[in-house]
């Protein structure tokens, strides 16, 4: 199966080739990437699925620039990336990517609305523009009560959404989210699903890597991986009426 | 209707449903008597976007089965301007059909037997990889999962057809668990052997 098929090339924000990552050596090598062919449309939210040590994390990780691929490619918007000097990598990670983490990685001596602004600051934005655009993001992930708060008196739920807010302060040409709800109960991972839906509807590039069903129904697109590798792909979002007509047993 | 459970001897048959749907429309008779339209209109509330699916005619189709077996009665209403309708109204035996439903403890789709035999008879006859059966199968559970997630989000707070959605996302999830744990099985099988 090769994703990139399915897509027009052209339109593709994040683009690999022949994606490998091995980790040892000798007879302790593992292969966690093999041959990953990966196209994600510009606006499309796509989810990664698969078992634990599937490779998954792996992969975004050498999408977003945080590991080094052992061979084949890496292209954001048209660039290559895999490549990049340390320095670039950090600044493309500052700007060009958003990231979202489990287990939320908040500084915990920030408030909500500083932690929302930091990004914005470190890219050389002006206080005043990354104050605004910190008050606008808690505003959208429906925090903007608890924009003085520090982490420790938020729940699990509202960190994440903290973290969301966080990662779209640059306007990343993609988000990517590494098990958003793994830490969060399922009031919160209801908040964080809507939240994502949004995000989908207003256009937002985002790849979920994901072992929630629930906010990996949220995408346009599903991959499923095994052993480091793309084994099962389809399309979420179309002809879905006949499809709720059959699982309501109202048919025939 | 009860089955045994875990095997099923039919497909889920077109007569099933229908019998089930004669059932739903003399229930919604059982308060007054209505026009068939207004039978229609109290179905679709119940199922909210689930009811896209429903035949626009069955409803009628239906009343009119159900009259000739004795379940309904009907009575002509004269309008001055359009041509005359018809209220139907629950006979004693319909009543009794609908007090005969409701006592029924029949559940649907009680396991997924024959998936588990697809998966047994995959393996043990070497036709495949189970655990790539088990991936396509996920994945059309999932997409089944997508569409009803998202008719949940889009309908308002305190729907009753959201309701009825948010049974039909937690069934599947449900699915997606066992078909994690066939997919545990099946690979700690193939690496076994």
């Amino acid at each position: 199966m090769n994703a990139n098929e399915s897509l027009p090339r052209a339109g593709a924000v994040l683009r690999t080739r022949g994606l490998e990552k091995e980790y040892g050596q000798g007879a302790g090598l593992v292969r966690a990437l093999d041959a990953v062919e990966l196209a994600v449309a510009a606006g499309e939210t796509l989810a990664v699925m698969g078992p634990s040590g599937c490779g998954k994390s792996t992969l975004l990780h050498l999408l977003g620039g945080l590991e080094r691929p052992s061979a084949g490619e890496v292209w954001l918007q048209g660039h290559r990336i895999d490549q990049l000097s340390e320095k670039a990598l950090a600044r493309l990670r500052r700007g060009a990517v958003g990231f979202v983490f489990q287990a939320f990685h908040l500084m915990d001596e920030l408030t909500a609305a500083e932690n929302v602004e930091l990004p914005a600051l470190l890219a050389g934005r002006p206080p005043r523009a990354a104050r605004g655009r910190a008050a606008e993001l808690l505003e959208r992930v429906g925090l903007a009560d608890r924009a003085e708060h520090l982490p420790s008196a938020l729940s699990g739920g509202e960190r994440q959404r903290v973290a969301i807010a966080r990662a779209l302060s640059n306007e990343p040409l993609i988000v990517l989210a590494d098990e958003p709800t793994g830490n969060l109960d399922s009031a919160a991972t209801l908040d964080v699903l809507r939240l994502f839906d949004g995000l989908r509807a207003a256009g937002q590039t985002l790849l979920i890597v994901t072992h929630d069903a629930r906010i990996a129904a949220t995408a346009d697109r599903l991959i499923s991986m095994r052993d480091g590798a793309f084994v099962e792909e389809t399309r979420l979002t179309h002809g879905t009426s006949g499809t709720l007509g059959e699982l309501a047993g109202l048919e025939g | 209707m009860p089955e045994a459970v875990g095997v099923s001897m039919k497909e889920p048959s077109r007569g099933y449903q229908l019998r089930v749907v004669q059932e739903v429309l003399l229930a919604l008779l059982a308060k007054e008597a209505s026009h068939g339209y207004e039978v229609r209109a109290r179905l679709q509330l119940a199922l909210g976007p689930l009811a896209e699916a429903l035949n626009a005619g069955q409803v009628y189709v239906t009343l009119n089965r159900l009259e000739k077996a004795g379940l309904v009665s009907s009575a002509r209403v004269g309008q001055t301007d359009r041509p005359d309708r018809k209220v139907y109204e629950l006979t004693a035996a319909g009543r009794a059909r609908v007090m005969e439903w409701l006592a029924d403890t029949s559940w649907p789709k009680p396991a997924p037997t024959e998936f588990h035999l697809k998966l047994v008879a995959t393996a043990a006859a070497g036709l495949g990889d189970p655990v790539r059966l088990v991936d396509a199968q996920r994945h059309a559970v999932l997409a089944g999962l997508a569409a009803a997630q998202r008719a949940a989000l889009a309908e308002p707070d305190g729907s009753v057809a959201g309701l009825l959605l948010e049974g039909v996302v937690l069934r599947l999830q449900a699915d997606l668990r066992w078909l994690e744990a066939c997919a545990r099985y099946w690979n700690a099988t193939k690496e076994r052997s």
